[in-house]
C-alpha cells in the first residue's frame, strides 16, 4: 500500500484562494481528487473527512457526488486537450453542465453558453462555439475548460496546474481572468501548483505539501516572510528572483518515493537542520495564530529560525 | 574583447508549407527571419521568447539539424557551411546540446556509461581504458558517482538524468552547449541544483552556453546577456542586468509584466498584453509586434524597425527609440 496522502488538513472560505504547493509526487493531485471523489480505481480514502458547505463528502455515493461535481465543485486540469473531447463542438461541451444540472434547453442554453464564453474572453462566441477544440489555441482551450468549470455556477473551483502548458504572457492573461471571475462570483479557489510565483500572485493562504503531508500552512505573506519549515525555506530559496544573480539555495537529493518513505519526518534525509529525533519520530503539527501550522520538530522545540 | 565562439549573421530559415497539388499557392513559415548574435568564450547568452518564436529552430540551425535559407553561422570566425571532413567533425565535437526532457533524450536501452562514451567512440580513437577514465571524470564533474555508469536511465530521477545529459554534452572538448529549456521539466528544488551545477561548470571549464528558455527569472539568473525573440526576429538584446533594470522593447516589457512575483508584496505588473502570438504563416506587416503592442504608432504597421543601439548597451528594434 502506498500512502499517497497522509496528514492533510486545510480549510478555505468563500472567495478565498488556497495554494496547494509541492513537487511532483507530493500528493497535491491525489488530495484534489479525494475532495471530489475521483480517485483512480484501487485508491481509497482510509481516514479523515472532507466537508463542503457543511456536508460530509467522503460518505456520499458516486450518484450523490455527481450532483455536486460540475455544479458546486468544478475541476480544471493541466492539459486542456485531455479535458476536451476532440469529437464534440465547443458548444456541446460547454453546454453539458447547464443541460444536465440546470435543465436549460434551446435558445436559453445557447445564450448561456455564449455568456460563459464571453466571460472567459472568447472573441465572437456565437461563431467560435461551433468550432472544435483543435481549431483553438492552447490559451483559448484552457479558457474553454474554464467556461465549462463555471457553467454550473460552482462555489469551489479546483485548478490543478492550469497554466503549466501556457506561454508566460498567456499565463498572465489566464491568471488575471481567474481573479476577475473570482471577484465577480465569490467562488473559492484551490490552486494546485509547483510555482511559488503563482502562489505569490494569486493566493490568500498556502499549504505546502511534501511526500503526501502538508508540512506547513499559513497566510501567504506570513509564509513568504517567515517560513518555518526547512522545506518551505528551501523552496523559497530555490527560485531565481528577477534581477538577482545570487546563487540559488539548492537542497541535495530529490523528493522520496512514496512507496518507501523515510522513517520519522519524510524530509529528514534532505534537511540541513535535522535533529536526531527527526529520523525516528514523525513530527506533530504545531499551530500558531492566523491558521498557520507547521509539522517539524524544530518548530515543536522552539528551535526554528524566525 | 576576445573573438566570439559562435556568431550568427542574418540567419534565416523559411519552411514552405502546404501542397501545391491543385495549383494553390504554397505558404512560407519564416521561423527564423534575420537573426544576429554572437556568443563569447565562457559566456552565457539567454534566448527568450514564447512558443513559436523560433528559438528551437535557431538551435537546430546551430546544431546542423537544419540548413539555413540565408545567412551564416561562424564558429571561431569560420562559416560552418564551408566546413567538411575533419573540420566538420571538430565542429560537431565542440558544439553540444542538452534537451528539455531527460526522459526522452537518453536511450532507455543503453547504460549510462555507454551513453556518455558514445561521442568519444565516434569522435576519438581513445582505447577502452581511456574512455572509461574520461567517463568517470565527467560523471564526477556533474556530481554523480562513477559507479552509476553501469546503470540504465530509468534508474534515475529527472534531475539525475539531466546531469547525465550534461555529462554527455561535456565529454568531448566542448566549447559551446546549447541548453534548450534544460530545467523546465524539473522540480523546483532540483532545478536550483542543475542551475548551480551549470554555473559551476562554466566557471571551471570556461564553456559557453546558449540558454534557451521562456522563464524570465531563470534566464536572467544564468545569462550574462539576453536576446529576446519574437516571431523569428530578435527584438531586443542587452546585458542581463541592464535588461532587467530597464527593458525597452514593449514586448520585453510585456514579458516582464507577465513574469510572476517572487513575493506577494511585489508591486503588481503594469499591465498584461492582450492577444496571442499571431500565426507565423501570416506575419503582420511592419513591426511584427504591432497588433499586440499597447504603444503602437501608425508607422509601426508600415515600416519594420531595425535593431538600433540602446542606452548603455545592447540593441532594440522599435520605432519608439
Amino acid at each position: 500500500m502506498v500512502r499517497a496522502v497522509d496528514h492533510v488538513s486545510f480549510g478555505l472560505d468563500e472567495g478565498e484562494t488556497l495554494g496547494l504547493v509541492g513537487e511532483s509526487g507530493s500528493g497535491k493531485t491525489t488530495t484534489c481528487l479525494s475532495i471530489v471523489g475521483l480517485l483512480p480505481r484501487g485508491a481509497r480514502i482510509v481516514g479523515g473527512s472532507v466537508r463542503f458547505e457543511g456536508e460530509e463528502l467522503t460518505r456520499k455515493s458516486q450518484r450523490e457526488l455527481r450532483r455536486i461535481r460540475g455544479r458546486r465543485i468544478a475541476v480544471i486540469l493541466q492539459d486542456p486537450m485531455a479535458s476536451l473531447n476532440p469529437l464534440f463542438t465547443i458548444f456541446r461541451q460547454v453546454a453539458e453542465p447547464a443541460f444536465f444540472h440546470q435543465q436549460l434547453r434551446g435558445r436559453t442554453l445557447r445564450a448561456r453558453v455564449q455568456h460563459l464564453l464571453r466571460a472567459v474572453r472568447i472573441p465572437s462566441p456565437e461563431w467560435r462555439m461551433r468550432d472544435y477544440p483543435h481549431q483553438m489555441s492552447g490559451g483559448m482551450r484552457q479558457r474553454i475548460v474554464g467556461a465549462i468549470a463555471l457553467a454550473g455556477g460552482p462555489r469551489l473551483v479546483i485548478a490543478d496546474e492550469p497554466t503549466t502548458n501556457l506561454d508566460v504572457t498567456i499565463q498572465a492573461q489566464y491568471l488575471d481572468l481567474l481573479k476577475d471571475i473570482q471577484r465577480e462570483t465569490g467562488v473559492a479557489l484551490i490552486f494546485v501548483t509547483h510555482n511559488l510565483g503563482i502562489v505569490a500572485r494569486m493566493c490568500d493562504r498556502v499549504a505546502v505539501m511534501y511526500a503526501g503531508s502538508v508540512v506547513e500552512q499559513a497566510p501567504v505573506r506570513e509564509l513568504f516572510n517567515t517560513p518555518r519549515h526547512p522545506y518551505t525555506r528551501a523552496l523559497l530559496g530555490a527560485v531565481p528572483k528577477l534581477g538577482s544573480k545570487d546563487p540559488l539555495y539548492a537542497i541535495a537529493g530529490q523528493p522520496p518515493n512514496l512507496a518507501s518513505l523515510p522513517t520519522g519526518c519524510a524530509f529528514h534525509p534532505r534537511c540541513p537542520e535535522a535533529l536526531p529525533r527527526c529520523a525516528s519520530e514523525t513530527p506533530v503539527e504545531v499551530r500558531a495564530g492566523h491558521g498557520s501550522a507547521a509539522r517539524c520538530w524544530l518548530v515543536s522545540n522552539g528551535l526554528a529560525r524566525p | 574583447m576576445a573573438s566570439p565562439v559562435l556568431e550568427l549573421r542574418g540567419l534565416r530559415k523559411h519552411f514552405p508549407v502546404g501542397a501545391r497539388l491543385l495549383g494553390g499557392r504554397s505558404a512560407v513559415v519564416k521561423a527564423v527571419d534575420g537573426v544576429d548574435f554572437a556568443i563569447q568564450p565562457g559566456e552565457t547568452l539567454g534566448l527568450i521568447g514564447e512558443s513559436g518564436c523560433g528559438k528551437t529552430t535557431t538551435s537546430k540551425l546551430i546544431l546542423l539539424q537544419e540548413v539555413p535559407t540565408a545567412g551564416t553561422i561562424a564558429f571561431d570566425g569560420r562559416d560552418i557551411a564551408t566546413l567538411a571532413g575533419a573540420e566538420l567533425m571538430a565542429y560537431r565535437r565542440a558544439v553540444q546540446v542538452v534537451f528539455q526532457d531527460p526522459f526522452s533524450s537518453l536511450s532507455p536501452r543503453m547504460r549510462v556509461g555507454e551513453i556518455i562514451a558514445e561521442p568519444l567512440e565516434i569522435h576519438t580513437r581513445l582505447g577502452a581504458a581511456a574512455i572509461r577514465a574520461r567517463v568517470d571524470a565527467v560523471l564526477e564533474l556533474v556530481g554523480l558517482a562513477p559507479d552509476v555508469a553501469s546503470l540504465f536511465p530509468h534508474e534515475f530521477s529527472g534531475g539525475q538524468r539531466q546531469r547525465i545529459a550534461i555529462a554527455r554534452a561535456l565529454v568531448t572538448d566542448t566549447r559551446l552547449i546549447v541548453l534548450d529549456e534544460p530545467v523546465s521539466a524539473l522540480d523546483v528544488s532540483v532545478r536550483a541544483q542543475i542551475i548551480n551545477q551549470l554555473e559551476h561548470l562554466q566557471r571551471s571549464l570556461g564553456v559557453s552556453y546558449l540558454f534557451i528558455g521562456h522563464d524570465l527569472a531563470t534566464v536572467a539568473h544564468i545569462s550574462h546577456r539576453i536576446a529576446v525573440m519574437y516571431l523569428g526576429k530578435i527584438v531586443e538584446t542587452a546585458e542581463s542586468e541592464a535588461l532587467c533594470a530597464r527593458p525597452m522593447h514593449p514586448y520585453t516589457r510585456a514579458l516582464f509584466a507577465a513574469a510572476l512575483p517572487s513575493h506577494p508584496d511585489d508591486p503588481p505588473a503594469e499591465r498584461t498584453i492582450a492577444g496571442e502570438v499571431p500565426s507565423a504563416l501570416a506575419l503582420p506587416s511592419g513591426c511584427r509586434f504591432h497588433p499586440r503592442c499597447p504603444l503602437a504608432m501608425p508607422v509601426c504597421s508600415e515600416v519594420e524597425p531595425a535593431l538600433r543601439l540602446r542606452d548603455g548597451n545592447g540593441a532594440v528594434a522599435c520605432h519608439l527609440y
